[in-house]
């Protein structure tokens, strides 16, 4: 099975073994027809409307107006309906450095998120702290507090690079199962475990 | 024209002559069916004004607006319609759970009856009564009960603000309306939704009113936006200011039952507009041109009645996406001491206007 | 007056050190009778034996700048005399210095941390900190409120007593707007006590997006640190990379190529020009007038597309370099720019049609936040913000560096100093950019399609023991850099303290004075005309 993205050829994506071997684990026990189709429903109507969080620290917080903004239009996608509260957001999209003091913060967002909720770690310092790897308070790549779906290297990155980390999201939403499969609460104990034994 | 109530008295007749059925079971049916089909339209329309409004705003906004997800982006509503009900709705703690539950229904019950009362078209309408304007009014106001439920219920200091603002918005703004549909009333000498309809035979009020009836929309059209809780009115859930108002803490599915509501209340507003100033569902006619009503009375009323709601919204959309938000106090001084007393006034001059015969024969 | 004080004026400006008994009669002086009234910077230093604090002072009739030094060697619990009861801008800065070096301010009203968590071990910018991570370890509990604070007083025998105190009373409504808020541009946290809708006081709780970015540079070799200014302030990137470019040249004694710094002035001003357009979007987005932050952001795509074709990158150029700059221009680039002053002239015509003459606008903007000239000065606001209020502070103008000398513009003034003058500063500010920008293209085009961009850099940059401070004018206000070196003689020297006077941390300082007493809507309008960017304040 392929995850198809409109307009975008399966080939013109980078890491394709990824979502591949996502897709075969996924698949290995087969589905149920009248479930995969449900999912797949489901799938594509959460993939196609990802309500953004207002994020922004930093400087990539201007590439995403910039996203926003007539050029590059995000509404195209149905991405433009950018919600200030976490409650009803769908992904939250990091763009800049967490600090200390700031790490608190951006965890209890991330719990006040309703599920399903995605993490995009857009630019360098969100993905490793950066260019301010080596500061006494920077959080080195947001992964040491929330668990991340998509890598957005850049700084910042460019509203293309934007809508390139967007679609890949879209295409992780879209082999993920919403019954059955992969319980994403599950993983996602794990690695909240995993960070408190840290 | 053609008359819907020839549809219904045939389905009347069908269930209690043909099939023999009591009144009282044939009329229980003849609710189901009704409030099926309204509840149907209400979503098929709160879904059509989201994409209007992102459509229209990306027009403003020299966008292009959603258009890959399906043909001119037009299944976009639907995926979020999913997204939106498989989305989790977040429990909280600390708070009394069974209201913070019912404020949302409160909003959406309180647009539903009212949508229920507009007139779709010629003998199409679920109630009629005689004082259906008087109606619209008082169960509209329910809304309000439900978004102060929100606010206060939610335990955030946000949604208390936001509450609060929209409290003080909804009650005031609903005076100015009052006199504005009181002005009308006072031309047609009619609060039912039917006789106010039929007496736009021969012209809408908007023209035949004078002076008054234009004032009175302009009133009718600001204090509506305010009722809404639309820019530049939108106070009570000013995303710059309080995050989302009232709404801050609600997700998933109560979520989309404000926005929803919120979509149709802006089509409530324009079809109460639409039947008040512009004729409801009677096409535009002019005393005289008989050829020209003719062509008129060609096109089906339910368009006549969903254009010219769509019309009026485009003008509060327009609006929204081009003001800045007031201040609460510049908020309540436009209608204290601007709105309700040229209201008021305007209802006098409409008084004596219409005592004395000086408004055009309508 | 001061007997122990001792003057050097050996340096660019004249160096005053005086004790810290004597320092806040000095001060005092320096204020009332020699009219020293704006406070530039305020720079807090380990000298290892000593620790101590720079003052650079500017005289706003004369524009001549003085700087003081006050130190003390009690590593332990270090004391100076706070200068905050004479210039409101100390305020804030000595709380910086206080946690970034532990120098507590004496008749301080409000001694708090200013950037770190109150839980931070340590004085992170001294130089014997230990930045082991186990002693500050990423803590993900919320950190406690920070009402708690004290006072240091100080009674007529010299006796200082602590006292503690409460940011908020009890009885207070304390609504808490931030860190994470649609409308405080970023990460900056308020915590608002309000009656009603009215704003009583406001607490400003910074640090949420501090990086340590001056920490970071004692550790990198000159051309290294530049990358950092562009992180700061980003929407004064190249000005502010300019300044330290400026104050490292002004150490070598490096003459930059005429082109270089044509255009370099060039780039400062187009990304005058998109700060502005900026600024302008979100000032209307925060007043609830979406479509006017579109149409500011479309203009802004054409400068993006200028700094791509010949820097390489819409944001974060990289493209200013110590003795000039990166690469020759692109061969469009004057044409560009020729057309994006032409679109921008004509498309500033219809953002006055859409906002300027709105009357919801105007009754939102007009009288709101008044900011008077003293005021200003005292906080030391500079930019479109000070020159609203009347401070003439443009560096361009006061202390001109780069060509600026050899353009005309004009210094845009206004006089009330509330709301829509800041914002009608930054609307004529374009239109001189836009002038000087159309000179900048003559300019360029008679010295040719290539020239000679980069000065002969060492490969190894080494400068001579001192300290130089060199200041720009940001497109938010007067942008410093104070540089200090010992002079070290290794391969790679690095800066032994680098610390960036940003013009948006003296802007916060002004929050709670503006807003108290208007209403929660005000505090919005307010800090949108104010217009900050918080990286440049926490640095």
């Amino acid at each position: 099975m392929e995850v198809k993205i409109k307009s975008m050829k399966h080939e013109d994506f980078k890491d394709n073994e990824y979502i591949d071997q996502l897709v075969q684990e996924l698949n290995a026990s087969g589905t149920n027809v009248v479930v995969g189709k449900l999912d797949q429903l489901i799938n594509w109507g959460i993939s196609n409307s990802l309500w953004p969080f207002c994020f922004g620290t930093s400087c990539c917080a201007i590439e995403f107006m910039c996203l926003g903004a007539a050029r590059y239009d995000m509404a195209r996608f149905g991405f433009e309906v950018a919600r200030n509260s976490p409650r009803q957001a769908d992904y939250i999209m990091c763009q800049g450095t967490i600090t200390y003091r700031m790490a608190p913060a951006l965890k209890r967002l991330y719990e006040q998120m309703a599920e399903p909720k995605y993490v995009i770690a857009c630019g360098a310092c969100t993905v490793s702290g950066g260019p301010f790897k080596n500061s006494y308070c920077v959080v080195k790549g947001i992964d040491e507090i929330i668990p991340v779906d998509v890598y957005l290297p850049g700084c910042p990155p460019r509203p293309e690079a934007m809508f390139y980390a967007l679609m890949q999201l879209q295409r992780k939403i879209k082999v993920q199962k919403f019954f059955g499969g992969v319980n994403r609460k599950e993983s996602r104990k794990k690695f909240f475990e995993k960070s408190s034994e840290k | 024209m053609f008359d819907f109530s020839v549809v219904t008295t045939w389905f009347n007749d069908l269930l209690t002559v043909s099939a023999g059925m009591p009144q009282w079971l044939a009329t229980t049916i003849e609710c189901v069916i009704v409030g099926a089909l309204l509840l149907l339209g209400y979503t098929v329309l709160a879904m059509f004004y989201i994409m209007y409004e992102r459509w229209v705003c990306a027009w403003f906004q020299c966008r292009r607006g959603p258009l890959r997800v399906g043909p001119w982006g037009s299944l976009q509503i639907f995926a979020d319609v999913i997204k939106m009900l498989i989305k989790e709705v977040v429990d909280l703690w600390k708070t009394d759970n069974f209201l913070h539950k019912l404020a949302p229904y409160f909003v959406l019950i309180a647009s539903v009856v009212v949508f229920a009362c507009l007139p779709w078209g010629k003998g199409l309408q679920a109630i009629d009564f005689n004082i259906g304007v008087f109606f619209m009014t008082a169960v509209s106001s329910l809304g309000v009960v439900g978004i102060l439920l929100a606010g206060w219920s939610s335990n955030s200091k946000y949604t208390l603000i936001g509450a609060m603002r929209s409290g003080a918005q909804m009650i005031s703004y609903e005076l100015s309306i009052g006199i504005a549909m009181l002005t009308i009333v006072c031309l047609a000498g009619t609060m039912s939704v039917t006789g106010l309809v039929e007496a736009q035979q021969n012209g809408w009020f908007i023209f035949t009113g004078h002076i008054p009836a234009i004032i009175a929309f302009i009133i009718y059209i600001i204090a509506a936006t305010a009722e809404t809780n639309r820019g530049p009115f939108d106070l009570p859930e000013a995303e710059h200011e309080l995050t989302a108002g009232y709404h801050t803490e609600y997700s998933g599915i109560h979520f989309g039952f404000f926005y929803l509501a919120e979509y149709l209340n802006l089509f409530i507003v324009s079809g109460i507009a639409s039947l008040l100033f512009l004729g409801g569902w009677m096409p535009l006619h002019v005393a005289g041109w008989d050829g020209f009503n003719a062509v008129m009375d060609y096109i089906p009323s339910t368009v006549w009645f969903l254009g010219k709601a769509i019309l009026v919204s485009f003008i509060i959309i327009w609006f929204k996406w081009s003001f800045p938000r007031v201040r609460i106090d510049q908020m309540l001084a436009l209608e204290w001491r601007y709105l309700m007393p040229i209201g008021l006034f305007n209802l006098v001059l409409m008084a004596i206007i219409v005592s004395m015969g000086w408004h055009f024969a309508g | 007056m001061c007997p122990e004080a001792q003057c050097d004026a050996s340096g660019e400006f004249l160096l005053i050190s005086v004790p810290d008994k004597q320092w806040h009669d000095l001060a005092r002086m320096l204020k009332e009778e020699l009219h020293f009234d704006y406070l530039t910077a305020l720079v807090g230093v380990d000298w290892k034996e000593e620790l101590g604090v720079m003052y650079y002072l500017t005289n706003t009739e004369t524009q001549e700048m003085i700087h003081v030094k006050v130190a003390t060697t009690d590593r332990e619990q270090p004391r100076l005399h706070s200068v905050s009861d004479l210039w409101a801008v100390a305020n804030y800065q000595e709380r910086e210095v206080f946690d970034f070096y532990g120098i507590e301010f004496i008749n301080h009203p409000d001694m708090r941390r200013f950037f770190l968590r109150n839980d931070w071990v340590g004085y992170p910018l001294r130089k014997d900190y230990d930045d082991d991570p186990a002693k500050n370890p990423l803590r993900l509990e919320d950190e406690e409120n920070e009402d708690n604070t004290y006072r240091l007083v100080e009674d007529e025998q010299g006796n200082v007593t602590r006292i503690d105190g409460k940011v908020f009373g009890d009885e207070e409504y304390v609504v808490n707007v931030g860190p994470q808020h649609p409308s405080t541009h970023g990460v900056m946290r308020y915590r608002a006590s309000i009656e009603g809708e009215l704003v009583k006081k406001v607490d400003v709780v910074s640090g949420y997006i501090h990086r340590g970015i001056e920490k970071m540079c004692e550790s990198l070799t000159y051309p290294q640190t530049l990358l950092y200014t562009e992180r700061m302030d980003y929407m004064s990137a190249h000005i502010n990379r300019h300044c330290l470019c400026l104050c490292i040249e002004k150490a070598m004694g490096l003459e930059v190529p005429h082109r270089a710094e044509l255009i370099r002035m060039m780039m400062d001003e187009l990304m005058r020009l998109s700060s502005h357009l900026l600024s302008y979007g979100c000032l209307t987005m925060d007043q609830g007038a979406t479509t006017a932050f579109f149409y500011g952001f479309r203009e802004r795509e054409l400068i993006y597309d200028i700094f791509d074709k010949t820097c390489g990158a819409r944001m974060s150029m990289s493209y200013l370099t110590i003795g000039g700059v990166k690469t020759d221009v692109h061969p469009d680039f004057i044409k560009d720019v020729r057309h994006a002053c032409d679109v921008i002239t004509k498309n500033l015509k219809e953002y006055h049609k859409l906002f300027t003459g709105n009357i919801i606008a105007r009754n939102r903007m007009v009288g709101v936040g008044i900011l008077g000239k003293d005021d200003a000065i005292n906080y030391a606001i500079t930019g479109p913000s000070g020159r609203a209020s009347g401070h003439h502070c443009d560096v361009r103008k006061c202390h001109p560096y780069s060509l600026y000398n050899e353009v005309e513009f004009d210094e845009v003034m206004y006089e009330t100093g509330d709301s829509m003058d800041r914002y009608m500063v930054r609307m004529k500010e374009m239109e001189e950019s836009i002038k000087i920008l159309r000179q900048c293209c003559d300019m360029l085009e008679q010295e040719g399609i290539e020239g000679e961009y980069i000065a002969k850099v060492p490969k190894l940059i080494k400068l001579p023991a001192g300290h130089w401070y060199q200041q720009v004018e940001g497109s938010r206000g007067a942008f410093g850099v104070y540089l200090e070196s010992d002079g070290d003689p290794k391969p790679f020297q690095k800066p032994y303290r680098l610390h960036f006077q940003s013009p948006c941390f003296n802007l916060v300082g002004i929050v709670d004075l503006t807003c108290k007493d208007n209403l929660i809507a005000d505090l919005i309008t307010i800090t949108a005309s104010i217009d900050y960017v918080i990286p440049d304040i926490d640095r």
